[in-house]
């Protein structure tokens, strides 16, 4: 049983190895983890819903060494995001910037909100007044005996 | 009045979702606009094709419109459409340049030789690197640039007479006008 334990775990472990990217990793940890943080937010445009860090097309491979490249040319995250939305269109970017054509998009959530607080604050209040005018009005609901 | 509200302000949020999924059902999530339409197009000097020693390049044709169709032998598309590139080639209106990316030098030569060969030149990017310049992220796409070298307009599948039709000439007739 412990063995299993055992074997489970390592099992579990190993999944991290099985990572898509077969090129080296960055000598400098920090900029490995640059390295991962962008490629996850690339999407891969031929198998539209992985990152070009999940998927093995060779596509996203070759999006992989693109960004590698330009890391080790020096340029910053904000140039290889617009290296790939100029040549790609911000459909590349699983976090599209704020634009005219996605305003909606990233305001939704707030506006829904928003509108949800609106929709239970008439309701409290007109209960509210409802319940000061005529408290038995409430009871509607309950058992008519 | 406050009933037909109550009934009303839900119709219409379910309506507005309607449309907008109804508008969905017909767009292909698989054509994505190229930001590169209106823009120069991206500049290249590669390999030929068929001869190393010889380039092949983005300025080949400068002062005149052309086409850059970008294929592989694995491209089923491509074996799909190539009939229609030769119909295109034989009008003889304009240049077309093969961008044969992702692919094998011999494979791609027995292609021609075998379906025949609309290209005027090809050049030869299998790493893929000025593909994806170009922003192409599956073959067969096609490209219409302009005598001021920007990008017209691009096809992102096979190429048939009646989009060559609809699609190309119309623009091409514009670009070339007065």
């Amino acid at each position: 049983m412990r063995r299993l334990a055992l074997l489970a775990a390592l099992w579990l472990a190993a999944g991290p190895a099985h990572a898509i990217d077969s090129g080296p990793a960055f000598a400098d940890p920090a900029q490995q983890e640059r390295y991962e943080v962008l490629i996850q937010e690339l999407r891969c445009l031929v198998c539209q819903n992985q990152s070009i860090a999940d998927s093995n097309a060779t596509l996203a491979s070759d999006l992989r060494r693109e960004v590698r490249e330009l890391m080790e040319a020096g340029r910053t995250d904000a140039e290889i995001r617009s290296y790939m939305t100029d040549r790609y269109g911000d459909f590349v970017l699983y976090r599209p910037p704020f634009s005219a054509r996605t305003w909606l998009l990233w305001a939704a959530p707030g506006l829904l909100l928003i509108g949800g607080l609106a929709a239970a604050i008439v309701v409290v209040l007109r209960r509210a007044r409802v319940a000061r005018n005529n408290p038995a009005s409430l009871d509607e609901d309950a058992d008519p005996s | 009045m406050k009933g037909a509200l109550r009934f009303l302000l839900p119709a219409a949020a379910f309506l507005v979702l309607a449309v907008f999924l109804y508008i969905g059902l017909f767009q292909d999530p698989g054509r994505i606009e190229s930001p590169l339409i209106g823009k120069a197009a991206p500049a290249f000097s590669l390999e030929s094709l068929g001869d190393p020693a010889w380039k092949v390049g983005s300025d080949d044709f400068a002062g005149k419109p052309w086409l850059l169709n970008v294929w592989a032998t694995w491209c089923a598309g491509c074996r799909d459409e190539h009939d229609a590139l030769l119909a295109i080639a034989r009008e003889n209106r304009l240049p077309m340049m093969g961008l044969n990316s992702w692919d094998d030098r011999a494979l791609a030569l027995q292609w021609l030789t075998e379906l025949g060969n609309p290209y005027v030149s090809v050049a030869f990017d299998p790493e893929g690197r000025t593909a994806i310049d170009w922003g192409v992220y599956g073959a067969p796409e096609t490209f219409l640039i302009g005598a001021d070298g920007r990008v017209l307009h691009k096809l992102i599948g096979p190429m048939t007479p009646e989009i060559w039709q609809r699609d190309f000439l119309p623009l091409l007739a514009a670009g070339s006008g007065p």
